[in-house]
Order: C-alpha cells, then sequence, then structure tokens
C-alpha cells in the first residue's frame, strides 16, 4: 500500500459516507410518501426514483452536469448565492454516488414501511400518543432494520460508483478519483497492474466487511431483515 | 350514563346501525360475527369515523355536533381482541407506554403487574409470552393510561378455562371497584350472565 492507495481509499470512504447520510432523509421521506400515500402523480414519483437504477450511469452523469454546471440552473443558483460549486470537486462525487444509491435506499426502507402494522399505530394513539410521538416510538423503530440495510446498500452503491462520477465531476486523482476511477486509470497506464491489484483488493475487503458488518448488525437487533 | 350510542357507518357493502344508551357498569355487546362489534368499538375509541350520529361516554361528546376527537384525547383503554403489544419494546415498556405524566394513575406499574399476575414478565419481550400473558399484558397496559373507560373485545377468547376465570374476577374488580364504564365485545352467554349490567344485542 502506498501513501497514494490510502489517499484513494480514504476519498472513496468520505465520499461514499456523505453521499449516503446526505441522502437518507431524502430516501425516507420518498419510502414514507410512497408506502403509506397515494396522490395524482404516484406513478410518476415511483419511476423517477427508479430512473438512476435502469438510466445508463453515464446519461445520470450528464444530467447532473446539466443541472449542476457553472451554468446550469442549480449550478447556477449555488454558484450566484452561495459562491460554491460541485463541478470538479469531491462534493460533486458525492452527489452522483447519493442520487446513484437513491432508488437502492428508497426500497429497503419502502418494504420495512410498509410492513409495519399500522393496527399498532393505531393502538398507540388510543393510549395517548401524538401522530409525532407514534412516528417517533413506533413506526421508526419498527422500520430501522431497513434504513440500516438501506445505508449499507447505498454505502456499497456509493462505494462502487463509476458512470455517473466520471462523466459529472470527470477524473481529477486526489478530488473525484475514488476507487474504481484510479482503478479504471491504473488500467490504462503502463505498469499500473500492481496498483490494479492492490485496490481491487481493496474494493473486496470493503465491500465484504460492509456486508459482514450489516448482516452481524441486523442479528443483533433481531430484526427479520437481510440486506441482500 | 356510560355510553349514549346512535350512529350509522357503511363499511363496505354492510351497513352498520346501532343505537343504545347504557347505565354504569359494563355494557355487553353481543351478536353473531360480522355484525360490526369491533367496528363500533372502533369508533367509539376513534380509529374509525361515524357516517353520522353522536357518541358520548360519560356525558362527555366524543363524536357528533361537529365535535370528532381524535384517538389520543379520548382516553379509552382499549384492549384488542388481537392484543397489539409492540414487538420492539419489552413488557414493562408495554405496560408503560399510556402513561402520563398529568393525571394521577389508577394504580403503579409494580401494584398492575402483580395484580395481573405478570411482574416476573417485566422484562421479557412479547414474541415470547404465551397468548395468555400477552392478554393480561394488553389489559395492564389499558389499566395504566388512566383511561376514563375501557373497550375489551373478546378479552378472553384466546384463554383456558382457568385463566378466562381468573381475568373475569378481575374485569369485575375493574367494574366495581374502579368504577370503569366498559364496553364489552363477546360472544359467550355465559361472560354476559357473569359481567354485564346493561347487554345490547347486535343484530346483523
Amino acid at each position: 500500500m502506498t501513501a497514494d492507495d490510502w489517499g484513494i481509499v480514504a476519498l472513496s470512504l468520505k465520499v461514499a459516507i456523505v453521499a449516503v447520510l446526505l441522502i437518507l432523509p431524502v430516501a425516507f421521506a420518498l419510502a414514507w410518501l410512497l408506502a403509506r400515500r397515494r396522490f395524482p402523480g404516484w406513478v410518476l414519483v415511483d419511476a423517477i426514483v427508479h430512473l438512476p437504477l435502469v438510466l445508463p450511469p453515464v446519461v445520470t452523469g450528464w444530467i447532473l452536469l446539466l443541472l449542476f454546471g457553472r451554468t446550469g440552473p442549480i449550478g447556477g443558483w449555488l454558484e450566484r448565492w452561495f459562491g460554491v460549486t460541485v463541478m470538479f470537486r469531491w462534493t460533486g462525487a458525492a452527489l452522483a454516488a447519493a442520487v446513484m444509491a437513491l432508488p437502492l435506499m428508497v426500497r429497503a426502507i419502502r418494504l420495512s414501511i410498509e410492513a409495519i402494522d399500522p393496527r399498532l399505530e393505531a393502538a398507540a394513539r388510543t393510549l395517548g400518543a401524538s401522530k409525532a410521538r407514534v412516528f417517533r416510538t413506533i413506526s421508526l423503530p419498527l422500520a430501522a432494520p431497513g434504513v440500516f440495510a438501506g445505508l449499507v446498500l447505498g454505502f456499497a452503491r456509493s462505494l462502487g460508483e463509476f458512470g455517473a462520477t466520471i462523466s459529472f465531476v470527470s477524473n481529477i486523482p486526489g478530488e473525484t478519483q475514488t476507487l474504481p476511477i484510479a482503478i479504471y486509470a491504473a488500467m490504462q497506464m503502463p505498469g499500473g497492474e500492481a496498483q490494479v491489484v492492490r485496490l481491487a483488493a481493496i474494493s473486496v475487503a470493503l465491500s465484504l466487511a460492509a456486508l459482514i458488518a450489516s448482516e452481524v448488525m441486523i442479528r443483533r437487533t433481531g430484526a427479520r431483515a437481510h440486506v441482500l | 350514563m356510560s355510553f349514549e350510542v346512535d350512529l350509522t357507518k357503511r363499511i363496505g357493502e354492510a351497513e352498520i346501525r346501532v343505537a343504545f344508551s347504557s347505565g354504569p357498569g359494563l355494557t355487553a355487546l353481543f351478536g353473531p360475527s360480522g355484525s360490526g362489534k369491533t367496528s363500533l368499538l372502533n369508533m367509539v375509541a376513534g380509529l374509525i369515523s361515524p357516517d353520522e350520529g353522536h357518541i358520548r361516554v360519560a356525558g362527555e361528546t366524543v363524536f357528533g355536533d361537529g365535535v370528532d376527537l381524535p384517538p389520543e384525547h379520548r382516553r379509552a383503554g382499549y384492549v384488542f381482541q388481537d392484543r397489539r403489544l409492540f414487538p420492539h419494546l419489552s413488557v414493562r415498556a408495554n405496560l408503560a407506554y399510556g402513561q402520563r405524566g398529568d393525571t394521577a394513575p389508577l394504580m403503579a406499574l409494580e401494584a398492575a403487574a402483580r395484580l395481573l399476575g405478570i411482574a416476573d414478565l417485566l422484562d421479557r419481550k412479547p414474541a415470547t409470552l404465551s397468548g395468555g400473558e400477552a392478554q393480561r399484558v394488553a389489559i395492564g397496559r389499558a389499566l395504566l393510561s388512566s383511561p376514563r373507560f375501557l373497550l375489551m373485545d373478546e378479552p378472553l377468547v384466546a384463554l383456558d378455562r382457568a385463566r378466562a376465570g381468573e381475568i373475569m374476577g378481575l374485569i369485575e374488580k375493574i367494574r366495581d371497584e374502579m368504577r370503569l364504564p366498559i364496553l364489552y365485545v363477546t360472544h359467550s352467554p355465559a361472560e354476559v350472565e357473569r359481567l354485564a349490567t346493561t347487554v345490547v344485542e347486535i343484530a346483523r
């Protein structure tokens, strides 16, 4: 392991962790909406949430580029009012990873929300609990295994994110060059085989660790949920 | 008057049309399955709303005349037929869930647990309880929420005879010593005979 390798791993972990934490509240809100409400446009919202799952990642990256580029509607607004940009920055890589992780997280969380027995929530209301307290003390804890599964899935997906990231924020060492992008770059380089092997081994180890940790924690909560 | 009910409610094809008023004590709702007894309890608890009519409990209008109190303000102690213990909480936390800080409790948690014979179960999870134990926890949870009245939906249905006899003794105590109005759904003539002060027969 070289200092370069460590830098790549640290950047990848930072990008993946920020991505899932950033998108978690959005994913939970969307999962709740899709599980519990029926409204005009429900099918459209469901389809848009799942879009990053079926769209070629390069297209997702290109759409992000249109939206968040310096002249894009969101990017231009961010630059005008806050003087910040996500272009060619690690924050852009996190944004791309978050968008790609969203559908998987929504699916996992939504399954666990749909599994909550509404009769338990009704029982809590008769015991004097307001809707907010029912959410906090009944719905949220019962959905926790799904939220956790969603976090692990989203984290793993973010760690592996390639296509949307490279087309959105390019390949900049130390800024947007995450593990998969670094592996791809090393493969293109004469004499890069040793680094490819090292980084690939790290990828396998990280993914395995995430999956095992999640299974252990889910088993400890006694919940009947599985990441896989 | 304990319960004054006059309402109609359409659920799917069936129409529930009930009118009665009952004095203090235990009011037994007696009738064939599918006649809407559980739906009636849900309306008194505030979990579903009648199409029209009114519901008064101990003189207070909980539904009708422009009033529709949400369930958390009705202070019903509802013992559900399917018990509905919270699976992620211990027996102790289940019992304590409805305890309020603002009113003097009918009894302390430990006293209720002893009375119901569940004092040894406080640290267990609901999934590990037998049917009879779970039923007693459900009754305890309802009692500890400082209810103004009780709604009991076939509370003895899964219990063996000895246990059912014990719980009936307990219900008599609640009726006579705590003087809580009770609305009680059952199919069993024996329970009606032993417990009821008023019998309301609901036809299909």
